[in-house]
């Protein structure tokens, strides 16, 4: 598969697209994956594998523990996040500012 | 496949409030809207401070009391604009010496309108030897954009 397809194909999944957003948030390992998401470890792993064969996220030994993170090499998909990102949060700030006391 | 530039991320969004409310709720009142999920605190964020002055310091304070900076202020003219150095790299760690910009602008529309724009730029500095996905690059929408070329592809 040429990188751009493989890309795609593994942001189409919607699991390893939560995965890649839970990373994009903040870096961790595997099992902190698994405990915040109902995926098993096992699945997390797999998912993780294609995420990385796509340079969507890299990992960084630490101690015993892999950490995952964005792949900075693949800063499309890391713009597209940040794009999405702030979306979200002025969605927040003009429910936040809207709803403020007159005061 | 060559190296491109990035373009900046530039989202705006219209709100029914006057400038001043407007930017004292984005800039002093931050940690009542920043989406608590962005978090870099251990114990999860408690609030997010920014200190509205040039130099001032931009940071989340997490519910066990730590710290984490995320950038700091580089000009600050209430209640017109604001700009941020967002200082956390690709792997959400605050780096001194890594910087983008953020930067927001507040114009009133009428006595209780203002459209704030918001862009984050200098993207190129995440030094990535970004590829050319114009499915991505174009999307208004993040990952809808994505998948809409996704599924154009694949059709």
């Amino acid at each position: 598969m040429a990188y751009e397809d493989r890309l795609f194909a593994a942001l189409a999944d919607p699991t390893r697209r939560a995965i890649f957003e839970h990373i994009a948030g903040r870096r961790q390992s595997v099992a902190e994956l698994a405990r915040t998401m109902p995926v098993s470890q096992p699945a997390i792993s797999q998912h993780l594998k294609v995420l990385k064969e796509a340079r969507l996220v890299r990992h960084v030994p630490s101690g015993a523990r892999r950490i995952y993170s964005i792949d900075p090499e693949g800063l499309g998909p890391l713009r597209a996040w940040l794009d999405r990102f702030w979306s979200e949060q002025l969605a927040a700030f003009k429910g936040v500012v809207e709803t403020a006391d007159e005061s | 496949m060559h190296t491109i530039d990035p373009a900046p991320v530039r989202k705006s969004v219209t709100v029914r409030a006057p400038a001043e409310r407007a930017f004292d709720v984005f800039v002093n009142g931050m940690g009542s809207w920043w989406i608590k999920g962005h978090s870099l605190t251990e114990s999860g964020q408690k609030t997010v401070v920014v200190e509205a002055v040039a130099g001032g310091r931009w940071y989340e304070i997490g519910n066990a009391g730590e710290e984490r900076e995320w950038g700091h202020v580089i000009a600050c003219d209430r209640p017109n604009r604001i700009l941020f150095a967002w200082q956390l790299n690709a792997d959400f760690d605050f780096d001194p010496a890594f910087r983008t910009e953020v930067e927001v602008l507040f114009e009133a529309k009428g006595a209780n309108e203002t459209t704030v724009v918001l862009e984050h730029r200098q993207l190129a500095n995440y030094g990535a030897k970004a590829e050319e996905l114009r499915g991505v690059l174009d999307s208004e929408n993040g990952w809808g954009g994505l998948l809409a070329s996704y599924v154009a592809k694949v059709a």
